[in-house]
């Protein structure tokens, strides 16, 4: 094959990818983009194996079987996995990408390129050096991400003392270690910088607590995409670098959605902890009051338009098939039910949703934070479930919370607002949630599946 | 314990205090429930209806106050009652202990514990059960039914095939609990409802009810303490009847239902104002029994004035509801007994701790605890009233103006920057990095723009898929895949390995997802 096709090919396959991702703008173009995203890949592995013909690799029988025990336990992986398990799955398969890139990084400085001019090695060099650093950060970061969405890890944020300056200590360790690598130091140079750069991928995730989960996995996302470019780079292979651009832009995009919807700043997300406060918290006025389930029934029973917002909450109880029993029986009842999504509820952008939609709950009726905010005060009924900060007012009404500022779904104008909630403890990011002291807030106890199951025997 | 209601003995009171729906929650606080039979007849509450909510029914009166360790009354105790009475009775009823002193002192020989369901502090927690709201509620929403029973015309203005009719026009004066409820009521009849107080911060309730707010020019604060009103001065006295005199011409129902607690009503509606109304309007003044906000009000009566105006001073707007009233009311003192009976247990116990059981209590076990101290959380915050300056058209189109200069000016800076450190690139890298270069930050602008139109409810799939085709870092160790060095090679086979899981688990999980998502 020639090179021209060869390059034909990597052309068609960038333009399929650009489609798949563009695609993704409704669900109704979505499924036909995803087709897009397999023959783009599927052109560009077989442009690459046959136009360099790589089958005459000495390792061939070892190679199809890589690649077709690769496929089995992609397939097994892929069928088996909950709706409630993605972040784990999405944070798993990043530290793969992240691997991946370590390995062919080292792999390269590990190969002899005589046909180099020194500025070309050097350059070489630098971009051998990004892509190891970048494929090691996500590696790690990931592998604790994945530990902390599957509770192997505690969730909380670990503050070691001086983290800002270990950090930096490492940083510059690493830069030093390549600075030497540069000077044709040797190979160890690289791997010992990538062993720091492990280090400092593990620590940095590990700082970050579970409630900033969302802004980590799509960070990530965004660094297994630079590592991809910045390999394409050291290969000379634009296919390499145009996927990577757009992965990492993409990730870098949602990532920036992510701290926007919590009034963040993505430094301070990415290196842990609240901003500081400047004052004490507003005194809440009243007491939380609970209520039966019989009563919560009765409610539902008698609203005509009832907006269920649902939280991380509604993930750990799986309860989103009697949420959508629940829908579908209201629906069925003539009332106007929907679902107001805040972009950071879950673990991971656009959790929710998915949750909802294998439950089969339709898609138009569930919006986003600021498709339903103005309704709020037409409302009768809003049925909270398993969440906490996305639907606090101390956000607009005390200028002290760590929280103000931060947009969230103004549940508090509805006429009743009923939260389902495990305990009377705080949430995630241990804030005092006013809402749950207004009058017209209930609050239901107990597992969110459990008591949804208790109301779905109530309503006829 | 047993938990007495008696019929209530005051001439015309329709109302009861338990009903059977209340004594079933009493029951689950573990009291025993017991009415004197025909308690509830007035109210539509049948002996046979209390029986099947398993409340026993007393014969006689001499029965029910003699079984009942605590009475649960509308009105007060009542001299032919107090020789029923027992040693350490508990009592739970309306009091007025301000204006009865008399009745505290004859009940403080019987060593008594009373909790007056007047004297409920007003604060958030125990609006469940403030009783004075829930009967204003019901008076309010009355009065507007009794005015529109004797005013002559609609209240809607319609336009028939026999003729316009104008709306009615409505002033509620005082818009506490009664007030809102009579602008709510009559302004779902269809009338022009106007509204005042001299509470400037209830100026948002009135609007959110949809009436008008009839705002005062005047500096001052009517607001007291507890959320009640406090007595005003002579200017804006002067003020206040300025703008009701050039009201009263036009309007055809006046609903007034100003009060300070303790004092008199205060004279709002003179009788020149009465005089200045047209023919077949009515007033009606909820204040009646406080002797009235009109001049010319007499309690428990409805007079016309010479120039045909009706004035209507009925004082047992709630009791005409007996109904309503009975289980709105059954429903606070229930709250109240559930507050008082912390363990569930039937047993109650005064926890003079705690606000509001102190500010309900006025007797305890015979001591007068009247009145109590002041309560410490206000009762509405303070809304202070900032005048936000209203933006000129051009104002607004400057400062976006500016904003868009701003970011152009933060554009361009940055430009120039991404300018000079890709020519400073230029400058040392060779020509094949340059064009690679390009394709990527071709690729940068590409991806920004398309990921910016994906769906929010499908950021989990975009991250699915990006995933995947982010292992098309594959082609790299493919390609390092034809060497004789066996490191490289393993290494390399590696990555293979794991980027096939990645790709083919990538797109099915996407494909997988993707099928879920459904149109209703």
């Amino acid at each position: 094959m020639t090179i021209g096709i060869l390059t034909a090919s990597y052309i068609t396959s960038s333009v399929l990818f650009i489609l798949a991702l563009g695609g993704l703008s409704n669900q109704e173009k979505a499924k036909r983009a995803v087709w897009y995203g397999i023959f783009g890949m599927a052109i560009a592995v077989a442009a690459t194996i046959f136009g360099n013909q790589v089958f005459l690799t000495q390792w061939l029988d070892w190679l199809i079987g890589a690649i077709v025990i690769g496929s089995a336990i992609g397939v097994i992986v892929a069928k088996k996995v909950q709706m409630t398990g993605m972040p784990q799955l999405v944070a798993a398969l990043h530290s793969f990408v992240g691997l991946a890139a370590v390995f062919i990084g080292i792999n390269s400085a590990l190969l002899p390129h005589s046909d180099f001019s020194n500025t070309q090695l050097t350059i070489h060099n630098v971009e051998v050096f990004l892509g190891v650093f970048i494929g090691a950060i996500t590696f790690t970061g990931s592998i604790i991400a994945f530990g902390k969405l599957s509770e192997l890890i505690t969730g909380k944020a670990l503050i070691l003392p001086g983290r800002h300056a270990l950090n930096i200590i490492m940083l510059l360790a690493c830069l030093t270690f390549g600075y030497m690598f540069l000077d044709h130091a040797g190979t160890w140079t690289l791997i010992a910088m990538t062993i720091i750069a492990f280090i400092i991928g593990a620590h940095l995730v590990l700082a970050i607590g579970g409630a900033d989960m969302p802004v980590v996995v799509s960070m990530l996302n965004s660094y297994s995409g630079w590592a991809a470019a910045a390999t394409g780079f050291m290969l000379g292979n634009d296919l390499l670098i145009v996927t990577g651009a757009l992965v990492g832009s993409s990730g870098a995009i949602l990532s920036y959605i992510m701290c926007k919807a919590m009034n963040r700043n993505f430094l301070s997300v990415i290196l842990g902890g609240w901003g500081d406060t400047t004052g004490p918290a507003m005194d809440i006025d009243g007491e939380m009051i609970s209520i039966d389930i019989e009563s919560v029934a009765s409610a539902l029973n008698d609203a005509n338009r009832i907006v269920i917002v649902p939280g991380y909450g509604m993930a750990v109880a799986q309860a989103q098939s009697a949420v959508s029993e629940l829908t579908s029986r209201l629906r069925a009842k003539k009332k106007e039910v929907r679902f107001g999504i805040h972009p950071v509820a879950g673990r991971l952008p656009g959790h929710m949703n998915v949750l909802l939609a294998e439950a089969k709950v339709p898609y138009d009726i569930v919006l986003e934070m600021d498709e339903i905010n103005s309704d709020f005060p037409d409302i009768d009924v809003v049925m909270i479930l398993g969440a906490n900060d996305i639907v606090n007012p101390a956000s607009q009404e005390d200028p002290n919370s760590p929280i103000a500022g931060m947009p969230v779904l103004e549940v508090w104008k509805a006429k009743q607002v009923f939260i389902s909630k495990r305990g009377q403890g705080r949430g995630y990011s241990g804030i005092e949630n006013p809402l749950f002291f207004k009058e017209n807030s209930r609050m239901v106890y107990g597992d969110a599946k459990k008591s949804l199951d208790n109301i779905l025997s109530n309503i006829n | 314990m047993k938990i007495g209601s008696p019929k209530e003995i005051f001439k015309g009171e329709n109302r009861v205090a338990m009903t059977p729906d209340s004594a079933k929650h009493l029951q689950k606080l573990g009291y025993e429930c017991i009415v004197e039979s025909g308690a509830g007849n007035n109210a539509n509450f049948s002996d046979k209806d209390y029986k099947d909510a398993g409340v026993k029914i007393a014969k006689t009166k001499e029965q029910l106050w003699k079984e009942s360790d605590i009475i649960l009354k509308v009105r007060a105790p009542e001299k032919s009652e107090f020789s029923r009475i027992k040693l350490g009775q508990h009592i739970i009823s309306f009091i007025w202990p301000g204006q009865n002193k008399e009745l505290l002192n004859s009940l403080k020989k019987k060593k008594v514990t009373v909790q007056a369901m007047d004297m409920i502090p007003r604060i958030s927690r125990a609006q469940k059960m403030d009783a004075l709201s829930s009967m204003a509620n019901i008076a309010g929403y009355r009065a507007v039914i009794e005015a529109g029973n004797q005013f002559g015309r609609f209240f809607t203005g319609q336009i028939t095939a026999a003729g316009k009719v104008p709306p009615a026009k409505v002033l509620v004066i005082g818009a506490g609990v009664a007030g809102l409820a009579a602008i709510g009521t009559a302004q779902s009849m269809g009338a022009i409802v106007r509204a005042f107080d001299v509470r400037p911060e209830v100026a948002e309730q009135i609007e959110s009810m949809g009436a008008e707010f009839l705002m005062l020019d005047f500096d001052s604060d009517g607001t007291g303490e507890g959320g009640y009103a406090k007595p005003a001065s002579k200017e804006f006295i002067k003020k206040e009847m300025e703008l009701f005199r050039a009201q009263a011409p036009e309007i055809d129902i006046v609903i007034t239902t100003a009060l300070i607690p303790g004092m008199p009503a205060p004279k709002l509606w003179p009788a020149e104002m009465v005089k200045l109304m047209k023919p077949g309007s009515v007033i009606v003044d909820l204040a009646a029994e406080q002797g009235g906000n009109c001049d010319l009000t007499e309690p428990d009566k409805m007079i016309e004035t010479k120039n045909k105006v009706k004035i209507i001073g009925y004082t047992d707007l709630p009791s005409r509801m007996a109904t309503q009233s009975s289980s709105l009311y059954s429903t606070n003192t229930r709250h109240m007994i559930d507050d008082l009976t912390p363990d569930k247990n039937g047993v109650p116990f005064t926890n003079m701790e705690d606000d509001v059981i102190r500010g309900a209590t006025v007797l305890n076990n015979g001591d007068i605890t009247f009145p109590p101290p002041k309560p410490k959380i206000a009762a509405i915050a303070k809304h202070v009233n900032e005048k936000v300056k209203e933006k000129t058209p051009e104002e607004i189109n400057k400062e976006k103006i500016d904003a868009e200069k701003k970011s152009g000016r933060l554009q361009a800076l940055l430009l120039i920057i991404g300018a000079c450190l890709t020519w400073c690139v230029g400058i040392y890298a060779p020509p094949e990095f340059m064009q690679h270069f390009i394709v990527f930050i071709l690729s940068c602008f590409v991806g920004y723009q398309v990921i910016w139109n994906v769906s929010h409810s499908l950021h989990t799939p975009l991250m699915a898929v990006t995933n995947a085709i982010s292992s098309i870092i594959i082609l790299g160790a493919l390609l390092q895949m034809k060497t004789s060095n066996d490191i490289v090679s393993v290494l390399a086979l590696i990555s293979i390995f794991i980027a096939t899981i990645n790709i083919v688990g990538g797109f099915m999980v996407t494909k997988r997802m993707l099928a879920m998502f459904q149109r209703s």
